[in-house]
């Protein structure tokens, strides 16, 4: 069995996030994105390549979105409402409450303001939304009886989340877009440690370490402050939901901190009913928003207010939010025309722009003209600031997931291809897991993890959930320990390495038994099988041995020769073999099976016969041991022949 | 299995309570506290009421009194004393170190969990839904703060027995009041805790473990367990859990129509294998109420069964979804005509399902029929409680949910408040609600046993009232509720909410869900017989009795990674059609299931020699096996050793080594270990090993 992705969307670029997996017969397609940097076919993921003849319903078990932007939701109504897709389509509550907004702004840009032809209606959308089942995080969605699914945080916007499929015993997590700090408003990505077999995630910032948060707030929040103390007008172009409500947070909590009256609009309706949707779902932002719900919810603005077109030209410092966030068009756009001669003004830049838009043109270089299109032109005097926050994992974030989850293999989307070829090589060296980054219309094939199933006796269970501590000392550590440190060398571990027997008798399923259960089950009788040998060990000049032992320990109470015999070569063998617990019975010793007494029988039948040894010097050990310790006994015999029990 | 009924409740406050034990762990099922008892006490006398007969008198004197005279019940019989709570007796017999978990399914199987949480030695793992929890945190906020006028008044207690639980102060009390304290058998004093403080339910709540819907977690990574609505209240759940051996769905009181909670999920509960099916709330049906002016009937029961199909979609949910509208709609007309005529309606609820619903149809009415008149909820907690409400759409109703998709607030109350038609207090005599007061008017306020919170002091106002209306829920005997208040003028309007399944959708839901196993109430037989089922089988429980649930798997299921499988040497055996092969691996236990992975240490070593044989060799082959191998050997006869059991010994290579031969047992003896291994692989081949 395999899993075969198909990226039709997001391969080594950012934009239509669209991936098809394919696991054990089920087809789930992640993502269904628009790519913002182009205007033709090339926009939409190729459906086609799912299926020829377009009967969407039968090639995939279900759609599943991660969060509510355009590159990752913008093509599903296209593909629900145009394409016919009428399956189950997954996403969580934020994300089915905020993504038609996201989409109907994208729309109403598109028809209203570019004059495009519309891809997708109004009405298209509200169908399309209403076909959405919404989930909550973690909780576990049987989506047929073989496909089970559950959303993680993912920290990225509100309600974004990272699924994991699970399909028989095959597991995977797609990531989608995800943080792995908090921010003003959000959490860090949450997830199980779970059994993958394949991690899709991605890799936007492949090489990039980010450094404090706080230090780009406050570099943020001076800049604004700057030039409105100054007069001047701030632009900030963001989407009407995420980076708006995160910026407005900073921005108010300032404004009450510093007591600046300097209004704050947002250019829509739009952004303030957005709000209303982040008031509701504020169960899905940070501990910290969460906690402080019921005195005062944070998405209550006090000093925002809305924009009137009006206001644009009107004298006096302010601050505006705008759509769309990357001056691609629209309302944005517009008002940067306005403010963009004037040196007093400052437009801030998302810390990512798609290729073609004017932010992308702002940012690249310190340009001073603009050309939007052939007959227009912007004189560009206003300062400009690029945000350096983003809600995107950086490089430590990602290969910290990665071996969090420790999945067998990792395919890396949504990100460029040369910090990918980087993050992949690094992925491979450092934790040794198989990496991809495949390109667009690409199919990674890899192989699925697959069980046996077996029964298993009770007693065989039993054996297995008794704790199996072990106690492990650094070696490396110094001799000289003190206590504190002592109890940092000692490490405990639970190994449960289990051995049992698996039995499969004709036409019955197989069963796992524990080794003294199997007799019983095969009505047999257990045939003891050990070697034995009877050992010469040499010894010279007893008495004088005997005495410096006794001389040694002289509180201890001889009871017989023999015994002390047995006692010197435990003393004698415990030096030798340090790992071996020998535990002493009075008349024998023993080391795991290993067992020795003294043999003064004249003719034992384990004593080779054809020994030449001197036998006045010699005292023999009957030894006797099983079969798995046949390593060990033939260590410790080659010992007690070598032995020469006169030395002390 | 075996499971134990510790409490069967009393209605939606006071959900039942079992226990469980089930694979080696004790699963408790709720822990409630029967708050109905509290109508024993006298709520906290004030100024303009006081007992006009006892004022001076010490406690002593009253009981002498009752003493001598056999008066009936009044509201002097009322215990006058802090009060204790009730909890479920037979939970107390029990080591609580020795419960595993603690599934909490609704916000009212939480109000006892302190109780068990701030005990020495508690050690068990708490899940509850969040949202359960949060309404839970609130509910019992709530009860340590209005429990606080109590202590205010008899000031704080000598830690010690209290006077009224002593033996010589129940044999005074009334009978009908001796029965609440002891119970019908007399056992149920063990019960009476005094109340926890703020600081226990904080501990409570860190040591319980929430999940959101549907969450899977696993206990002691074997026990899968999942919770899904049941449509009762807001977080209320239903658990299914997966264990190697047996998967059980728990079902609490449910319901298939809900105008705020999730309603019931019941396709979710389809398939598994053991019903507990816990909701006795068909027992009650509603009786010899007898109100003072008004009276509900209740419909005829509809005794049809149901096909299985039907059962979401049956005429009956649309039934009891019209019926419940109408009782809701008959509320608020009652309450309009209750303001018209210039009186106050006082609705002394904890229900938020009733609470929610008549907020938003009254609010509605009034706005229609052009009416100004404030709506008051006066709680400590109702400010959080509110804005609680308004973030949870996971947990809600389908209809509530598609009010978040269409950028609706959940509830209409956040628009009422906005425009100041409802006032959110959180005491009598706060200022914002004295600046505000206004009469007629329309209050929520908790208790709804009328003992203590906001509402006592309303009730005095208003019971005199003939134009004021109170509408109480059922569950509890209104005569012994209202007699505090004694003689009361005002209208009283006792109604019955759903908190449960109808009794005529039990049967077609069991057989739905396809069990095998049904564990059902001994008490609900005669009305409801699952006998005739061949499905599956039942088995009746009542309360304080272990049931003994056979097993029906006989082996766990364990899961072993093909790339293990594949190591396997499998071995034919010589007596019949076995296949054997050793194992050994790394075990882990997650996700409910047992996996045997291929451990770090070990090799694929290519060859095993065995360690277990079984069998008695053949000396004839054995000694041809030797030979075979180039070695020779010789048999030496007639030796028989002591244990009347045959020995034959084998002389092999001229004496370098010797194989001792029995029907138990083999030695093998030789001074040089490849010929000792030589030897033993010789008689290996000659034994059936593993």
């Amino acid at each position: 069995m395999a899993i075969d992705s198909l990226i039709l969307g997001a391969g080594q670029e950012v934009g239509k996030s669209c991936v098809v997996v394919t696991i054990n017969g089920k087809r789930i397609m992640f993502d269904c994105g628009m790519h913002m940097g182009y205007l033709d076919h090339r926009r939409y993921p190729d459906f086609s390549l799912i299926s020829k003849s377009g009967d969407f319903d039968n090639a995939l078990t279900c759609v599943i979105i991660t969060h509510f932007h355009l590159d990752h939701v913008g093509a599903l109504p296209y593909f629900t409402e145009v394409c016919g897709y009428r399956g189950p389509i997954y996403m969580t509550y934020p994300t089915k409450a905020l993504a038609p907004l996201m989409l109907e702004d994208y729309r109403k840009v598109m028809v209203d303001r570019r004059g495009e032809e519309e891809q997708f209606s109004s009405d298209h959308i509200a169908e399309c939304m209403k076909k959405v089942i919404a989930v909550d995080l973690k909780q576990t969605v049987q989506v047929d009886n073989d496909l089970q699914i559950r959303a993680y945080y993912a920290g990225h916007v509100l309600g974004a989340a990272m699924f994991h499929a699970k399909v028989g015993d095959t597991e995977m997590v797609y990531t989608g877009d995800y943080n792995m700090t908090p921010d003003r408003h959000l959490g860090a990505a949450q997830i199980d440690r779970l059994r993958l077999d394949l991690l899709i995630t991605e890799s936007t910032y492949a090489t990039t370490i980010r450094d404090s948060k706080y230090g780009r707030e406050r570099e943020f929040l001076k800049v604004v402050h700057k030039c409105v103390s100054g007069g001047g007008k701030v632009l900030i172009p963001t989407f009407a939901l995420g980076r708006a409500q995160e910026l407005c947070i900073l921005l108010d909590d300032y404004w009450e901190r510093m007591n600046l009256k300097v209004p704050i609009y947002f250019s829509a309706g739009l952004t303030i009913q957005a709000n209303m949707y982040y008031k509701m779902l504020i169960s899905w932002t940070s501990q910290k928003i969460k906690e402080t719900y019921s005195t005062h919810n944070a998405f209550d603005f006090k000093n925002v207010h809305d924009f009137e077109r009006s206001l644009m030209d009107a004298p006096g410092p302010c601050v505006l939010f705008a759509t769309p966030g990357m001056l691609s068009g629209g309302f944005s756009l517009e008002v940067f025309k306005h403010w963009a001669p004037s040196e007093r003004n400052l437009v801030t830049l998302p810390g990512y722009c798609v290729a073609g838009t004017v932010g992308h043109k702002l940012m690249s270089g310190k340009p001073t003209k603009i050309d939007l299109d052939k007959d227009t032109q912007i004189d560009v005097r206003c300062q400009i600031h690029q945000l350096a926050f983003s809600p995107h994992t950086d490089a430590k974030g990602i290969m910290d997931l990665v071996k969090f989850l420790s999945p067998k293999h990792v395919i890396l989307v949504h990100g460029e291809k040369p910090k990918m070829v980087s993050l992949k090589e690094r992925i491979h060296s450092e934790l040794g897991i198989m990496c991809y980054d495949p390109a667009n219309n690409d199919t990674v094939s890899i192989p699925s993890t697959h069980y046996v199933k077996a029964g298993a006796s009770d007693t065989f269970i039993q054996g297995c959930s008794n704790p199996n501590f072990k106690f492990y000392r650094n070696s490396a550590g110094d001799s000289d320990l003190n206590d504190k440190n002592f109890m940092q060398d000692v490490q405990v571990k639970d190994e449960r390495v289990i051995e049992g027997v698996i039995v499969k008798e004709k036409s019955q399923k197989a069963k796992v038994v524990h080794q003294d259960e199997l007799l019983v089950m095969l009505g047999e009788n257990r045939h003891e099988l050990q070697f034995a040998y009877c050992c010469p060990v040499q010894i010279i000049d007893l008495k004088e041995m005997k005495s410096t032992y006794l001389n040694s320990r002289n509180s201890m109470l001889c009871l017989s020769e023999n015994f002390s015999w047995l006692q010197v070569l435990q003393w004698r063998l415990s030096d030798e073999i340090p790992e071996g617990n020998i535990q002493s019975y009075g008349e024998h010793l023993q080391i795991e099976s290993f067992h020795v007494s003294l043999c003064l029988k004249d003719s034992c039948p384990y004593r080779v016969q054809d020994n030449h040894q001197n036998r006045m010097k010699s005292m023999f050990f009957c030894c006797i041991w099983s079969a798995p310790d046949e390593k060990l006994a033939r260590k410790i015999l080659s010992i007690m022949e070598k032995l020469n029990l006169s030395k002390i | 299995m075996k499971f134990t009924c510790l409490s069967k409740g009393g209605g939606f406050h006071f959900p039942p309570c079992h226990m469980l034990n089930f694979c080696g762990f004790r699963i408790l099922f709720d822990c409630p506290v029967d708050l109905s008892a509290l109508t024993i006490f006298s709520p906290v006398p004030t100024g303009f009421d006081s007992f006009p007969d006892e004022e001076s008198c010490d406690f002593e004197f009253v009981t002498e009194k009752r003493q001598k005279v056999e008066k009936p019940l009044g509201a002097n019989s009322l215990i006058r004393a802090e009060p204790w709570y009730k909890t479920v007796k037979s939970l107390h017999l029990w080591n609580i170190s020795q419960i595993d978990v603690i599934l909490i399914s609704s916000p009212m199987g939480m109000l006892g969990l302190p109780f068990l949480t701030r005990m020495k030695g508690f050690s068990s793992k708490v899940y509850v839904t969040e949202a359960s929890a949060r309404l839970g945190q609130l509910m019992m906020d709530d009860l340590v703060s209005m429990h606080v006028e109590f202590r205010q008044f008899y000031g704080c207690e000598d830690s010690g027995f209290p006077q009224w639980l002593r033996h010589e102060e129940l044999e005074l009390l009334p009978p009908e009041l001796r029965e609440v304290v002891l119970g019908k058998d007399g056992t149920e004093l063990g019960g009476w805790m005094p109340l926890y403080s703020a600081a226990d339910v904080k501990d409570c709540m860190q040591k319980s473990h929430k999940l959101k819907y549907a969450e899977e977690v696993y206990y002691n990574g074997i026990l899968a367990i999942k919770a899904f609505s049941s449509g009762l209240e807001i977080g209320s759940c239903n658990w299914i859990i997966n264990a190697p051996k047996r998967d059980i769905v728990y079902i609490s009181s449910s319901t298939f129509v809900s105008a705020h909670a999730m309603t019931f999920n019941y396709c979710a509960l389809q398939g598994i294998n053991t019903i507990i099916y816990s909701d006795f709330s068909s027992l009650r049906v509603m009786g010899d109420v007898e109100d003072e002016n008004n009276y509900f009937p209740q419909t005829a029961d509809k005794l049809s069964s149901l096909s299985s199909q039907e059962l979401a979609e049956s005429s009956l949910n649309m039934d009891e979804h019209l019926e419940e509208r109408e009782k809701l709609g008959f509320i608020c007309s009652c309450a309009l005509e209750c303001v018209k005529a210039g009186g106050s309606v006082l609705v002394p609820t904890n229900r938020l399902g009733t609470l929610l619903q008549l907020l938003e149809q009254i609010s509605a009415l009034l706005e229609s029929s052009a009416m100004e008149v404030s709506i008051y909820i006066i709680s400590s907690v109702a400010d959080e409680l509110l804005a609680f409400l308004n973030v949870i759409p996971e947990w809600l109703c389908k209809q509530r949910q598609e009010r978040l998709f269409s950028g609706e607030q959940l509830f209409a109350h956040v628009e009422l408040i906005r425009r100041k038609k409802l006032h959110v207090v959180p005491a009598v005599h706060s200022s914002k609600l004295l600046t505000n007061w206004q009469e007629p008017c329309i209050v929520f306020s908790p208790h709804w046993t009328m003992r203590f919170g906001p509402v006592v002091h309303l009730l005095r106002r208003w019971c005199g009232n003939p134009n004021s209306l109170l509408i109480l829920e059922d569950g509890f005997d209104p005569k012994l509720a209202l007699l505090p208040f004694e003689p009361i003028a005002m209208k009283v309007l006792q109604c019955v909410f759903p908190s449960g399944l109808k009794l005529q959708k039990v049967e077609p839901l069991i057989k739905t869900l396809l069990p095998k196993i049904v564990l059902f109430p001994e008490d609900l037989k005669p009305q409801i017989s699952l006998s005739n089922a061949k499905s599956f089988s039942v088995f009746h429980y009542t309360e304080d009795d272990t049931l003994h649930v056979p097993c029906q798997k006989d082996s766990s299921v364990f899961e072993i990674a093909t790339d293990l499988a594949s190591q396997f040497h499998w071995k034919k055996l010589m007596q019949e059609n076995f296949n054997i092969s050793r194992l050994k691996g790394e075990l882990s236990i997650d996700h409910g299931k047992y996996h045997l992975l291929v451990g770090k240490e070990q090799g694929s070593s290519s060859k095993h020699s065995s360690l277990l044989h079984w069998g008695s060799p053949d000396v004839q082959k054995l000694l041809a096996a030797l030979s075979k191998m180039g070695i020779n050997g010789s048999l030496e006869q007639g030796i028989s050793d002591t244990e009347s059991e045959t020995v034959h010994v084998v002389h092999v290579q001229d004496y370098k080594g010797l194989i001792k031969v029995g029907t138990r047992s083999t030695v093998i003896s030789a001074a040089d270990e490849s010929l000792a291994s030589l030897i033993f692989e010789a008689v290996d081949s000659v034994l059936d090993g593993i």
